[in-house]
């Protein structure tokens, strides 16, 4: 009964949106990366990307241009990741603790600037798919199935799988990437071969911001192309997750997005098609997924070595 | 003069959470005059609604029952060393366990029924705490992020219990359907303590804290919850089975959640309902507990004062909005600068701490014996 129903067409678009659907997870996932790479775990993705999707939206609808709505996701994201690092970095504060009150601090002041500055339910036109004359029109069922599966996406769809070899040449292959290892594996030892822990951090985790902004921006003027409290329900979370399950490798990250977005495409199918699996326990198969994809990665290969830990010059 | 120092500083430790707060309502007060409304007015409009009757004092300490709840097991967990933010979905847990056997038990005495109901939910949370510290004891995943995949999946089994197997029968037959338990029968509802809406669920948190206080400083077992959050590996060495430790306070910070959200349901809302998300029962609870429970500087003790804060906020914040029209959202965004700044203050005391010692070695210079590192209590090197 379920081979009937998984007809070609639905296949191509479960695979459409799952790849689709993988871009916000990409940019907060491979943004928190970095962090944890360098020894910082910014438990405020959820609240950064908030506050990206509020600044993305809003400028978008007042300006009615979707790079404008994007730098504001950047710089507001780059700023509540500044904040972050200050508080982590320099402040020296537990870092899981203090994610969480960056989270609430997201959570309230992008609901409350939205029902200030916005008010109604409005939608955006935002990002539009990619369009090729002949490929994405195209009447061969083929080129057709390609088309709607890798093509008809908008640009930060493009830009976020971009982002993934690019991530993986920077932390494995540059220097900026080794001082970034350093950091994260040993900050002791790094400090004394001249690199700036601090300083790596700070860059690290505003970076992370930045892409956790430009995460929330993929659902409110990509995806979604409207905002509403508390839009992510926890997919800055799980971004966070997807690090651990992607054992802190950016196509680790890309895999566990893409099983992640895929499973939630399948699960939508399924809603649709009302299989006799009630939604619901449809719905919490992703996470129930996330916990065993968990344990699994944990067992694997260890974390980085300083992750959570403060540093401070001098002591071991 | 330098004893004058001293004390000073060891007064400013002590207000520390104090500070923090003010430093929120201040950065609140810039957060109001940028949306064109007088702080003043607005600050007196949410003391207001928050206190300005004994109806309201009795609404701040409703609203704070849940609180107090979830601040004791957060004490519990970071004492303990371990993260719990599952709050929301213990929780909810415990609040499906109690209501159904609340439900399935209708016509039970009810000096039975509620023990038995409230007791389901403690276990209900405890299991879901317990899970957590499961993972992290023996796969050494992440309690962080277990807690918040187990906050969304006790949502959906929420979310799916109530608008099916749960479901009330009268919205079963009706059109609407609207995703809600039957009520649970009116003996076993609990006892209002004075003519207000506070009910014994406020006494049942607050004897729950003397006992947490308890446990954690005059037993063994408390002992031994501490000494592995304080230093696992020195806890291992001493002989503490550390990852048994690490599964019981996790179970036991569940539990009360669990407990709490039982509570909840036969104290205030008398069924169980939801609007899909997991705010919609738990209003947040989840996480402002652990709010309170840093305010109260992860005292037991200290917590009952602090969830009555926090609950005062919360209940002035519905006066806030209607008066000056400013979102409840803003109290959102403050206790989350409230978190942001207790945990800051940390490096501060950290610092006193090491002077401290600093001062101590210098003191005791020419003696044989080294004064061991006092380390401050509030400081969780290994989270």
């Amino acid at each position: 009964m379920i081979a009937d129903l998984l007809t070609f067409q639905v296949l191509i678009g479960i695979l459409s949106a799952g790849i689709a659907h993988a871009t916000p997870y990409l940019f907060a996932g491979l943004g928190e990366t970095f962090g944890q790479r360098s020894g910082v775990l910014n438990l405020g993705v959820e609240g950064q990307m908030l506050m990206g999707a509020y600044a993305a939206f809003t400028v978008t609808l007042f300006t009615g241009s979707v790079w404008f709505g994007l730098l504001a996701a950047m710089a507001v994201g780059a700023l509540m990741g500044l904040g972050m690092a200050f508080i982590s970095v320099t402040l020296k504060a537990e870092q899981g603790i203090s994610g969480i009150g960056v989270y609430l601090f997201g959570l309230g002041l992008s609901d409350l600037l939205y029902q200030k500055t916005v008010g109604a339910i409005k939608s955006v036109d935002g990002f539009q798919p990619l369009f090729i004359p002949g490929v994405s029109d195209s009447l061969n069922p083929f080129v057709h199935a390609i088309a709607e599966i890798f093509v008809n996406h908008d640009a930060l769809v493009f830009i976020a799988f971009a982002l993934v070899p690019i991530s993986a040449f920077v932390l494995n292959r540059t220097t900026l990437g080794l001082k970034i290892r350093a950091a994260g594996q040993n900050p002791q030892a790094a400090d004394t071969l001249g690199v700036s822990v601090v300083r790596i951090r700070y860059f690290t985790v505003i970076l992370g911001g930045l892409l956790s902004g430009v995460a929330g921006a993929s659902l409110s003027i990509g995806l979604i192309k409207s905002f509403q409290q508390n839009m992510t329900a926890g997919l800055g979370f799980i971004a966070v997750a997807l690090v651990y399950f992607g054992a802190w490798r950016p196509t680790g990250v890309l895999l566990g997005a893409l099983v992640f977005s895929m499973v939630n495409a399948l699960q939508s199918w399924v809603q649709v098609k009302g299989i006799p699996i009630p939604s619901d326990i449809a719905v919490m198969m992703p996470y129930v997924l996330t916990i065993v994809a968990l344990i699994f990665a944990v067992q694997r290969v260890q974390q980085p070595a300083a992750l959570t830990k403060i540093f401070e010059r001098g002591e071991q | 003069m330098p004893f004058k120092r001293v004390q000073l500083g060891i007064a400013l430790e002590a207000l520390t959470p104090f500070l923090a707060v003010i430093a929120a309502l201040l950065v609140g007060a810039v957060m109001l005059l940028a949306l064109q409304a007088n702080p003043i007015e607005a600050y007196a409009a949410l003391f207001n609604g928050a206190f300005g009757s004994p109806n309201s004092i009795a609404d701040s300490a409703v609203k704070a029952v849940p609180l107090l709840f979830i601040a004791l097991g957060t004490c519990i967990a970071f004492r303990g060393g371990v993260t719990n933010i599952g709050g929301e979905g213990q929780l909810i847990m415990g609040a499906i366990a109690g209501t159904a056997v609340g439900l399935s038990i209708p016509d039970g005495p009810a000096l039975l029924v509620v023990p038995l109901a409230l007791l389901a939910g403690f276990l209900a949370g405890g299991v879901w705490g317990g899970l957590a510290g499961l993972l992290k004891a023996q796969f050494r995943v992440n309690e962080i992020l277990s807690t918040i995949m187990l906050n969304s999946i006790a949502v959906y089994l929420m979310n799916f219990l109530l608008r099916g197997p749960m479901l009330d029968p009268a919205q079963f037959s009706s059109a609407s359907r609207i995703p809600q338990t039957d009520r649970l029968s009116q003996a076993f509802l609990l006892a209002r303590l004075v003519p207000t809406r506070l009910h014994l669920g406020a006494l049942i948190a607050v004897a729950l804290a003397i006992l947490v206080w308890v446990l954690l400083w005059r037993t063994t077992i408390g002992y031994r919850i501490r000494a592995v959050g304080h230093n696992p590996d020195a806890a291992r060495y001493a002989g503490i089975h550390v990852s048994r430790y690490i599964v019981l306070a996790m179970a036991l910070s569940g539990a009360l959640g669990g407990l709490g959200g039982a509570v909840q349901v036969f104290g205030v809302t008398y069924r169980m309902f939801t609007d899909g998300s997991a705010a919609g029962f738990t209003s947040s609870a989840g996480f402002n507990g652990i709010v309170a429970a840093l305010f109260g500087q992860l005292h037991p003790l200290g917590a009952i004062p602090a969830a009555f804060f926090f609950g005062a906020l919360l209940v002035g914040a519905n006066k806030l909005q209607r008066i000056v029209q400013v979102p409840t959202a803003l109290i959102t965004t403050l206790n989350g600068l409230v978190v942001i700044f207790v945990v800051s203050a940390d490096l501060w005391r950290r610092n006193r701490a090491r002077h401290r010692e600093m001062q101590q070695l210098v003191e005791t210079k020419n003696t044989t014996s080294v004064p061991p590192a006092a380390s401050p209590e509030l400081t969780r090197e290994n989270p």
